[in-house]
């Protein structure tokens, strides 16, 4: 009963399939933005691989940027003043650096009314914006995305937001009049839509790093990617640290289990 | 029950004595993985997926379990909690990525586990229950997996709750209601959220409850082996304990070594990237894909698009869906052949390995966008599917000539020995 059932049931899925087949256009719609597109440029950063380390200079410089150019419009909201022990400050740089921002919410202590209070290491970094209308309103309607976990949450990663901040170029002379960017959008080959909202933020010299570093637009993207690499994943060092201490106690409880394996089987054909 | 031969269970400490009158928790456990479980000596690494499952499942309990003192199920806080957990509670990265890889690994030693039992035929009498509780597991942990990927409450898993959930709205007349009903609202949201999470935190336990009827079933018969021959003596079996509790201690270590390596150097390797974007109901994010292990389901369900006999194509995709699973409840009674181990079975050895490559193409097919060339695969993959278990199986084992077999395991073993042995001295 089983068998003849299934048959039955076997043949309707295939006719309903064969159907799907013959009633489906085997071309897709041709998507012109498609051929402008660019995949991201690689960016190699002292975090890749299997043994990495955070170079903290090229830390605090991304730091840098991202306060001095990037903190303008994007938040940075999972990360606090604390953190950034990770990048060599000390206590004390971490306390002045937090009191530099006088902008923190607050409740004054002998009305209840509203007001705002120096940084603590334990707050977080400021919004730029009281909220999301405020930001919108603020960025011809546009959003701009919290930071933190950016170069987890986009295809690419570091290499991504490297790219897009040096992607910036005028449209190619043949890009199709409906690909133009429209007034307050701008053309960036390496943007899924082609064309975003942000406009170049970086400009060659526009951070000056106490340490003399090139400051052209490639190395403070470059500095920059590197810093959103560790307010995304600021674990990602000693992960890795960890990482091979289990894998090497493992390889060792592995080996002997495989020679105990072997001893008890020794007698047994199998 | 068990073979005749099978060690029993004689304490010697009068503590041990005195227990195994009061509750013989020790009895149970010597005579169910002990010496006191006579297995067919012949089994092959394949055979350790059932033990890597069970290790799997208890990896996940545990790291859930501590997950959940940190986690805060309400839409408002959920994706931050998560955060809370990668950033500030000592060691929460290592607890996170793990539960989240588990899951992967469970998947990956489940899949290895039921395509064993499909080749060696595990799924034949007189094994057929312990089959079809292996796919009530399997259902059980599809729902499991489904619902904890929402509690992180990023893009995908906000808009994988949205699909998914949204199945029940294609079934005619009452499948808004019910998704309504399911949802707890119009959208998923903090009520479909904290249900999720406390479905999520129950049916782990029910998968537990379930293993342990798969393993008595299992018991009854006792376990098969590659050459799918049922244990006829002594000298076919050897002691659970130690030779099956060595070998699978060496599989445990090799399932850890890969577990290690994907949870501390690639722990992003088999997610989303989307979903580390905060859930946003007014954003659809431009592919929405489930996780690799319902790949191959969601290309079936994507593949018809056409109104077949004035059913929807979407309610056909469901039913599909449903069905690709469904039809394993009854693959001990489609499958006719008398002979288990597709070692001796020539047509079929064919035909599962060109079911492995349907299944491979059809999970590339659900990873990828709904365009051309995938679409198209994706409908002849799937139709393949259902014509695999439902008529090419039927057919060839009814058709298929076997190979001559040995007599006994111990004849397979002994020859294979003396095949080494004369390849060896030539």
């Amino acid at each position: 009963m089983v068998r003849p059932l299934g048959f039955l049931v076997g043949l309707g899925f295939i006719a309903a399939l064969l159907c799907a087949i013959f009633t489906t256009p085997l071309t897709n719609e041709p998507n012109a933005s498609h051929a402008f597109h660019k995949e991201p440029k690689h960016l190699a950063l002292s975090s890749d691989g299997l043994l990495p380390h955070w170079d903290k200079a090229k830390l605090q410089r991304g730091m840098q940027v991202y306060k001095e150019v990037c903190s303008a419009c994007h938040s940075l909201n999972l990360v606090a003043f604390r953190d950034i022990a990770d990048l060599g400050y000390s206590e004390g740089q971490i306390k002045s650096f937090a009191k530099s921002y006088d902008t923190i919410p607050s409740i004054n202590p002998d009305t209840g009314e509203p007001s705002t209070r120096t940084g603590l290491p334990s707050d977080h970094f400021p919004a730029p914006y009281a909220n999301e209308t405020a930001a919108r309103a603020a960025n011809n309607n546009a959003l701009p995305p919290d930071l933190s976990l950016i170069t987890k949450a986009r295809e690419g990663g570091k290499n991504y937001v490297y790219s897009l901040l040096t992607g910036f170029q005028n449209p190619p002379a043949n890009l199709p009049k409906e690909l133009q960017p429209p007034t307050g959008l701008h053309f960036n080959p390496y943007f899924a839509n082609l064309n975003l909202a942000m406009a170049p933020p970086l400009h060659d010299g526009q951070v000056t790093f106490a340490d003399g570093s090139p400051n052209d637009v490639k190395a403070m993207a470059s500095d920059v990617a590197a810093f959103l690499v560790w307010t995304a994943e600021p674990k990602l060092v000693k992960r890795h640290q960890v990482g091979w201490a289990a894998f090497i106690f493992l390889l060792i409880f592995t080996g002997l289990t495989y020679m105990s394996y072997r001893n008890i089987w020794a007698d047994k054909k199998h | 029950m068990s073979f005749p031969w099978a060690k029993p269970y004689e304490p010697q400490h009068p503590l041990m004595k005195w227990m195994d009158e009061k509750l013989p928790i020790p009895r149970l456990v010597y005579n169910a993985t002990g010496p006191g479980y006579p297995v067919p000596r012949n089994l092959n690494y394949f055979w350790n997926f059932g033990v890597l499952a069970g290790a799997a499942l208890v990896i996940q309990i545990v790291t859930g379990i501590v997950l959940a003192m940190h986690y805060a199920a309400n839409a408002g806080v959920a994706f931050n909690s998560v955060e809370h957990i990668m950033r500030d509670v000592n060691a929460g990265w290592f607890i996170r990525y793990a539960h989240m890889n588990g899951a992967s690994m469970f998947f990956i030693v489940v899949y290895l586990h039921i395509f064993r039992g499909l080749y060696y035929g595990s799924y034949k009498a007189p094994r057929e229950m312990v089959w079809l509780l292996g796919v009530v597991i399997f259902l059980l942990m599809m729902a499991t997996a489904f619902m904890g990927y929402v509690l992180p409450w990023g893009q995908m898993s906000f808009w994988g709750a949205q699909v998914i959930t949204g199945f029940f709205s294609a079934i005619p007349v009452v499948g808004d209601p019910i998704r309504v009903w399911l949802l707890g609202g119009f959208a998923p949201d903090n009520a479909a959220l904290n249900r999720f999470f406390s479905l999520h935190y129950l049916l782990p336990f029910v998968i537990a409850g379930v293993i342990i009827l798969h393993i008595w079933a299992l018991h009854i018969p006792g376990s098969s082996n590659p050459t799918g021959i049922e244990v006829k003596d002594e000298q076919d079996t050897v002691p659970f304990h130690p030779y099956y509790t060595a070998k699978d201690g060496f599989g445990v270590g090799v399932f850890l070594l890969v577990f290690v390596a994907l949870t501390f150097f690639s722990p992003n390797l088999l997610g989303h990237a989307d979903n580390y974007i905060p859930a946003n109901p007014l954003s659809t994010p431009a592919h929405i894909v489930p996780e690799w292990y319902f790949w191959p389901f969601y290309a079936i369900l994507r593949a018809f698009t056409f109104n077949f006999l004035w059913i929807d194509a979407k309610l056909w995709g469901v039913i599909a869906m449903f069905a690709a699973i469904a039809l394993l409840f009854f693959l001990p009674w489609l499958d006719s052949s008398p002979v288990k181990s597709s070692n001796y079975r020539p047509l079929n050895r064919i035909f599962f390995w060109l079911l492995v490559l349907d299944v491979f193409v059809l999970g590339w097919c659900g990873k990828s966008p709904a365009e051309q060339p995938y679409v198209f695969l994706s409908q002849f993959c799937a139709a393949y599917y259902f014509a695999h278990f439902l008529i090419i199986l039927p057919i060839i084992s009814r058709i298929e000539r076997p190979l001559p077999m040995p007599n006994s395991i111990t004849e397979a073993v002994l020859a294979k020995h003396a095949d080494d042995k004369s390849a060896a001295t030539a």
